[in-house]
């Protein structure tokens, strides 16, 4: 099992999530986070006093997959959340040692 | 039941006295028009929404979120705090006779102070109730000190700002608000004028003579130096001002200053706060006319179009200098333009009233911008640039103004029962005069107070406690809890 996060850019959520549903992922978590990597913030100007504002607005989503499904899941995100410019996010993947479903006590694949 | 008794017998002593001066040749009773009270009763109630609600989201819109409840929790108190004081003795000292820095105590727990009692406007024998007065006055005495908290937000502690804001109403507000408010009225000026007439023989004469010189001398220091200020600009901006660059000072930057991120956790307050002002602001300016006259009309008109036109001018200067027109920039010229017309609002004209605003604005935007960062003094909320530095644009606007050659009203002589000649010198040395005594009092005064509280109390809390933010700390609550 394994854990797929990722950062994207906030307007992309909803197109993330139904590239998902399609490939028969019915589960996430999301966070609203902030961060950068290549993308440059911007300047606010507030009376007089300037600030610069590197940390951007990003959606961190995280979902638990099966092992054999990482890959699918990384081109359906990619495919959805991509816009081209500076900025987009990254992807990264996680070992999952175990998962359980709270409600029923059901393990690892039949938790996911 | 009982307490109405006191009340009804000194109505009907008035009643009486009234009877009997109306059969006698003595000088008309002042009346109290029902019109001018009702509309006092609503400009008071319009200051008070200046401060709280106006004043406090204005603040704290602008500060961070760990702090917008410490904010408003100074500016309520202030409010609070001020009221009695004022109730108390704040009346007293500042409206009775004395010296012509301060009143007396006479009037202390408004001792004599009744239903029937009448208070002087700026009209001959056209009075208001005293009471409606002394809550009018009062609410300029509370937003006074509360506008100073605006400088040093973030960081002061509460116990010192409760210490603190009785000594400064005390010392320095009731001081400047008798120097330059507090008169002998129309009335008594009149009656001593009529009485002079009237004097037949040179003796009479002479002591005619005396006793309205008597009463002429029974005046601030500032009003009798023939400063105007129709409705504060010295008073309380001027004076609220410098207090607060001090404090900025005296208290020193917040922690993290020019290099952590501090902007306005939510300019929408800060908006909703400065709308409550300039709805408020005419209770303030025109209410300051104590009647309900043609130049309450005219205070309201120049609160309408200097307003306008410094955050107009606000907001485009900035446009051209930095790029963009930022909310923040209109709303800190509208209040800019406010504080500039409050001097000169009931004696301007509308269109000196513009001008006065275009310049307000764009001065204020320069010293809170590029004065401010030059010096690098930390003025959280330009208590300084706008209040005191708008304050003085328009008490020096003011002597210009009023010349009724530019479409001023004039300064009426009640001596001679019209308007006096202007004289550009005369009035601006009046006024520079006013703005130099104010800075002197209030500057070196506030100074002397804070020293006082930091060594009581001490002035600024810990780095600790204002990393985690002043709600928490000082008051034990959030101001969001989301």
């Amino acid at each position: 099992m394994k854990i797929v996060m990722a950062v994207i850019k906030p307007f992309k959520l909803d197109e993330v999530r139904d590239a998902l549903t399609a490939i028969g992922v019915h589960g996430m978590t999301v966070t609203e986070v902030k961060g950068y990597g290549r993308q440059k913030g911007h300047t606010e100007i507030y009376r007089g006093t300037e600030y610069a504002v590197s940390f951007l607005p990003k959606l961190k989503i995280e979902v638990a997959v099966a092992s054999n499904q990482v890959d699918k899941v990384i081109d359906a995100i990619t495919g959805a959340a991509k816009t081209g410019q500076i900025g987009d996010g990254k992807i990264f993947v996680f070992g999952l040692d175990h998962a359980v479903r709270i409600r029923t006590g059901e393990t690892d694949a039949s938790a996911l | 039941m009982s307490f109405k008794i006191p009340y009804r017998a000194g109505f009907s002593v008035a009643l009486l006295a009234a009877m009997v001066a109306a059969t006698s040749a003595f000088a008309d009773e002042p009346t109290v028009n029902k019109g001018d009270n009702a509309w006092m009763l609503v400009s008071t109630v319009l200051v008070l929404l200046m401060t709280i609600p106006g004043l406090a989201l204005f603040y704290g819109g602008l500060v961070r979120a760990k702090n917008m409840l410490s904010v408003l929790t100074h500016v309520f108190y202030t409010v609070c705090i001020v009221t009695l004081i004022w109730a108390i003795y704040g009346y007293s000292l500042t409206f009775t006779g004395g010296s012509s820095l301060i009143g007396g105590f006479s009037k202390a727990f408004l001792a004599g102070v009744t239903t029937d009692s009448k208070a002087a406007t700026f009209s001959v024998g056209a009075n208001i109730s005293e009471l409606v007065y002394i809550c009018f006055q009062m609410t300029f005495a509370a937003i006074t000190p509360a506008l100073i908290v605006g400088a040093f937000a973030e960081r002061m502690k509460f116990s010192a700002l409760a210490l603190f804001i009785p000594l400064w109403v005390t010392f320095i507000y009731f001081p400047i608000a008798h120097m330059v408010w507090y008169w002998a009225g129309p009335d008594a000026i009149d009656t001593a004028v009529k009485a002079l007439a009237a004097a037949t023989d040179d003796a009479a004469k002479k002591t005619a003579q005396a006793a309205l010189d008597e009463v002429m001398a029974d005046a601030g220091l500032i009003f009798s130096w023939g400063a105007i200020d129709f409705a504060g600009g010295t008073v309380v901006h001027i004076n609220a001002g410098i207090a607060g660059l001090v404090g900025a000072i005296m208290v020193g930057k917040r922690t993290g200053f020019g290099k952590e991120l501090m902007p306005p956790h939510s300019l929408t307050m800060t908006m909703i706060g400065a709308s409550l002002l300039w709805v408020g602001w005419f209770g303030f300016n025109a209410g300051s006319n104590l009647e309900a006259t043609g130049t309450a009309a005219l205070a309201m008109t120049n609160t309408f179009v200097a307003t306008a036109a410094a955050a107009m001018s606000w907001m485009f200067v900035e446009w051209m200098v930095k790029g963009k027109p930022s909310l923040l920039g209109a709303l800190s010229g509208c209040i800019a333009g406010l504080v500039a017309v409050t001097p000169a609002s009931g004696f301007a004209g509308p269109m000196g009233a513009i001008v006065l605003g275009l310049v307000a604005g764009a001065v204020c935007l320069f010293f809170c911008s590029a004065v401010k960062n030059a010096l690098g003094y930390d003025d959280s909320l330009d208590v300084f640039g706008v209040h005191c530095v708008g304050g003085i644009i328009g008490a020096l606007a003011t002597g210009i103004l009023v010349n009724p050659a530019l479409g001023g009203t004039g300064i009426f002589d009640y001596t001679v029962g019209k308007i006096a000649d202007y004289d550009f010198v005369t009035q601006m040395t009046a006024q520079i005069k006013a703005v130099l005594l104010t800075l002197v009092w209030s500057g070196v005064g506030s100074a002397i107070l804070y020293f006082i509280v930091n060594l009581i109390v001490g002035l600024r809390v810990s780095v600790d406690k204002e990393r985690e933010g002043l709600d928490l700390t000082d008051h034990g609550e959030r101001a969001y809890n989301m």
